[in-house]
């Protein structure tokens, strides 16, 4: 049996890190991933975590470094947040072609200017087309267990994809709850040890993120492109392996609240899912027939499962923590695109909020719900709307 | 074999006869380089007191040892022209390539 | 880990095996004659760390793969942090007996790489680090890096009226790198061959973190013939232009003390890159080496 404790988001990743029996652990500190660095450094040096700690002096070294001992086989684990993962940029994209199965947290935070430390999505969904695995996870127990399951998921020989696991800067990183630790020789049985033909070897030597060149760089491309696809069956059947083994369940790659007969729905990305249910749950008891459905993995994409979930209801309201300047949300493009190629004719606008760490408080969500309602109602909405505006929009501004 | 030998290859017919990622045997050649020389390099067998300069000097490691001299692998010389400028008994001398 | 070599290296009992073949160097390449060494000095059980460039472009064209042995391209970079993963991936999975090795250019080290390096020094990681100095980006199409030398006329300093080519001068990587405390620290060319295997072999057995500088004439990159590649790497050092030294236990030591040094004039001469520079400006090139020897010969232990 495992036990029980009062954890952040990021000690909790930290204890998921420690579950999964990491060989090399590379990472740099940045606000509000610290913490996690800074435990597992305490995990490595009482011996409770048997891994190779290194002390990079970036993070596009501590992404080069995982790079280079996934490359000789060793699970690899790193974390980061904002400016950190813009830095890295250049290895996520190596890391996901070289298809690395390292396993890394984001904190994620606001992206300068202006600078900010409090929690967006900008950071991640700029990076979104990667080519890393994306879960957002919406709270420590789900952070914990997800770190597990992505290894389970990013070292599976179809798929050998690295993963990136994002929790919301402080809201879920720095908030405490009550964590179950699973048990050291379950998640043994959980996860076995990496196992790869795709590393250098003394007994079949390698050449290893080599050049391609016009006449076959699409099809190294579309091999990358089927293992993340691959993922999709994956995700949902680890899970299933996992509540097999430690009863708990996430439910694949989106979760539907009440969602079966609802006309009206909210589709949301991470922590603020828990204030879209209470608003769900209010509404429905004063006769609103509303659901919230979220979104855990933004790749591999949930088309079919969004499409199954909202083909048939009456609007959608997407909300998203960032703005894809010059055109909207990115969620919701991705949304809006699955839904049209469905032929789904349903009311869909855009609301960004809690940028830059603004709270986006059960009014705001309320609000979504009623601009939908005013929507059906004949009320012209804006596409794109904006939770939360301090100001009023004028000409000069 | 002291060097990888070429080897014929087989365009994939599908996906998956190609590697999963970018990752594949180590010294896998399958085209040589024989055709970029202008200039070629001849060994005189009988002057050559294998002293092993032109064999530690080629950038390419087309010269090994043979019976205590050197031999060139011509696959793979481009004709660079070290060997031979490096030779103190002249015993490898530059000709055009297509001559002799 | 490191493999202990009970045998010195020559030309007599180096391997037969060649580890680096069949590449699309430049005829005359003196980087690819460096990595030809570097891998038989090291032996099979090596992993090789090459950074975007050069040695990368021409060994890892799919399906044309040079390198006979476990190698990987990194980020350009990323050299020294990838190498260092892998030297803790080993470590972490009990591997014995093996090297790690990193081969860069001189702008995959001293400019784009160089805050790996120091990273991987700080940490003492035990890998051997190797910049083959060509003096500029050749792979790009021969763009001034921080060790393209006074004079050198480069595609982005170019030789005309008002500026005559690069205006700066080499950093000094060798003691950039000692003044990390590092445990083994060496310079070479490639015309002195010997010299350079004797260092990487030093550098394999060396219980910490090693550099090697090793001076590799780019004949394309340079304007010159692809014959005298090992002349000029001769001459630079002849000049008294190149040192070749070593830095170990916090001593630097100079490996040749030459009375008298070979004429620059013959030497800077005879490359295309050095073409537009006029008498005052090859009497500046011997005015800072003078400069420099002293400095050495004050400070150095000599041999």
């Amino acid at each position: 049996m495992g036990q029980r404790a009062f954890l952040c988001g990021n000690e909790a990743v930290a204890e998921g890190v420690r579950l999964s029996a990491p060989h090399v652990i590379a990472a740099y500190p940045i606000t509000p991933q610290t913490v996690v660095v800074e435990r597992l450094a305490e995990m490595v040096e009482d011996g409770s975590v048997k891994a190779e700690f290194m002390h990079v002096e970036s993070e596009h070294s501590a992404l080069s470094a995982s790079m280079g001992a996934s490359a000789v086989g060793a699970r690899t684990f790193s974390s980061t947040s904002s400016q950190g993962l813009v830095y890295m940029a250049e290895c996520l994209h190596y890391a996901s072609g070289g298809r690395f199965p390292i396993v890394m947290m984001n904190a994620n935070r606001s992206l300068a200017l202006p600078w900010s430390i409090y929690g967006d999505h900008r950071d991640s969904m700029s990076l979104l087309d990667c080519g890393w695995i994306q879960v957002y996870t919406e709270d420590a127990q789900e952070s914990l267990d997800m770190v597990l399951q992505a290894y389970a998921i990013a070292e599976h020989p179809e798929v050998l994809t690295p993963v990136m696991i994002n929790l919301d800067g402080f809201v879920l990183t720095h908030t405490y709850e009550l964590v179950d630790i699973p048990d050291w020789e379950q998640a043994r049985e959980f996860l076995p040890p990496y196992e790869t033909v795709n590393k250098l070897d003394f007994d079949a030597p390698k050449n290893m993120a080599f050049s391609s060149n016009p006449g076959n760089n699409l099809e190294f491309k579309l091999r990358q492109h089927r293992g993340m696809l691959r993922a999709k069956e994956l995700i949902a059947e680890t899970d299933g392996r996992f509540q097999s083994i430690f009863g708990r369940s996430y439910g694949g790659l989106t979760e539907a609240y009440r969602c079966d007969d609802a006309e009206l729905i909210v589709v949301s990305v991470g922590s603020v899912t828990g204030t879209c249910r209470t608003v769900a749950d209010e509404l429905r008891n004063e006769g609103w027939k509303v659901g919230v459905l979220k979104i855990r993995f933004m790749r591999p994409f949930p088309e079919e499962e969004i499409i199954a979930a909202l083909r048939n209801v009456k609007a959608v309201a997407v909300l998203d923590k960032d703005i894809s300047f010059g055109y909207e949300g990115t969620v919701f493009t991705n949304v809006n695109s699955a839904l049209s190629k469905a032929g789904a004719e349903i009311l869909k606008l855009n609301f960004i909020g809690g940028l830059g760490g603004r709270d986006i408080s059960k009014d705001h969500i309320r609000e979504m719900y009623r601009r939908l309602q005013d929507g059906l109602d004949g009320i012209a909405q804006e596409n794109v709307q904006y939770l939360g505006l301090g100001v009023a929009i004028d000409e000069r501004g | 074999m002291n060097r990888p030998a070429l080897r014929k290859y087989v365009n994939p017919q599908y996906l998956s006869d190609l590697p999963e990622g970018p990752c594949y045997d180590a010294g896998h050649l399958v085209t040589v380089n024989a055709g970029w020389r202008t200039r070629k390099p001849v060994l005189d067998s009988e002057a050559c007191t294998g002293c092993y300069i032109c064999y530690m000097n080629c950038p390419e490691g087309v010269i090994f040892k043979s019976d205590g001299k050197v031999d060139i692998d011509y696959d793979f010389c481009k004709g660079c022209g070290i060997c031979g400028n490096g030779c103190p008994k002249d015993a490898i001398v530059m000709i055009r390539e297509g001559e002799a | 880990m490191s493999v202990v070599n009970k045998v010195r290296i020559n030309a007599r009992t180096i391997t037969d095996k060649e580890f680096f073949y069949g590449h699309k160097a430049c005829a005359g390449c003196g980087g690819s004659l460096a990595v030809r060494h570097i891998l038989k000095v090291l032996g099979e059980r090596t992993f090789t760390v090459l950074p975007a460039g050069c040695m990368s472009a021409v060994g890892f064209n799919f399906p044309q793969l040079c390198f006979d042995s476990n190698a990987i391209i990194s980020t350009f970079a990323g050299t020294a942090s990838m190498m260092s993963g892998i030297a803790a991936g080993a470590r972490a999975l009990g591997l014995k007996d093996y090297h790690v090795v990193g081969i860069a250019g001189d702008g995959g080290t001293a400019d784009i790489g160089l805050q790996a390096l120091s990273g991987a020094i700080d940490r003492r990681e035990k890998v051997i680090y190797i910049c083959y100095d060509n003096e500029a980006y050749m792979n790009t199409g021969i763009q001034k890096s921080g060790l393209t030398p006074f004079g050198a006329r480069t595609t982005t300093t170019p030789a005309g009226e008002n500026i005559k080519g690069t205006v700066t001068t080499k950093k000094n990587m060798f003691e950039i790198v000692a003044a990390h405390g590092i445990d083994y620290a060496a310079t070479a060319s490639v015309g002195y061959i010997q010299d350079f295997i004797n260092k990487i072999q030093k550098a394999s057995e060396v219980d910490g973190t090693s550099y090697i500088h090793v001076y590799a004439p780019c004949p394309t990159g340079w304007g010159t013939e692809t014959d005298v590649t090992i002349d000029l790497a001769k001459e630079v050092v002849d000049t008294g232009l190149w040192v070749l030294a070593e830095y170990e236990q916090g001593e630097f030591r100079l490996n040749r003390n030459p009375k008298s040094f070979a004429p620059v004039e013959n030497y800077v001469r005879r490359q295309g890159r050095f073409k537009h520079l006029e008498d005052e400006d090859i009497a500046a090139i011997v005015h800072a080496r003078d400069a420099k020897w002293e400095q050495i010969r004050n400070s150095w232990k000599l041999k």
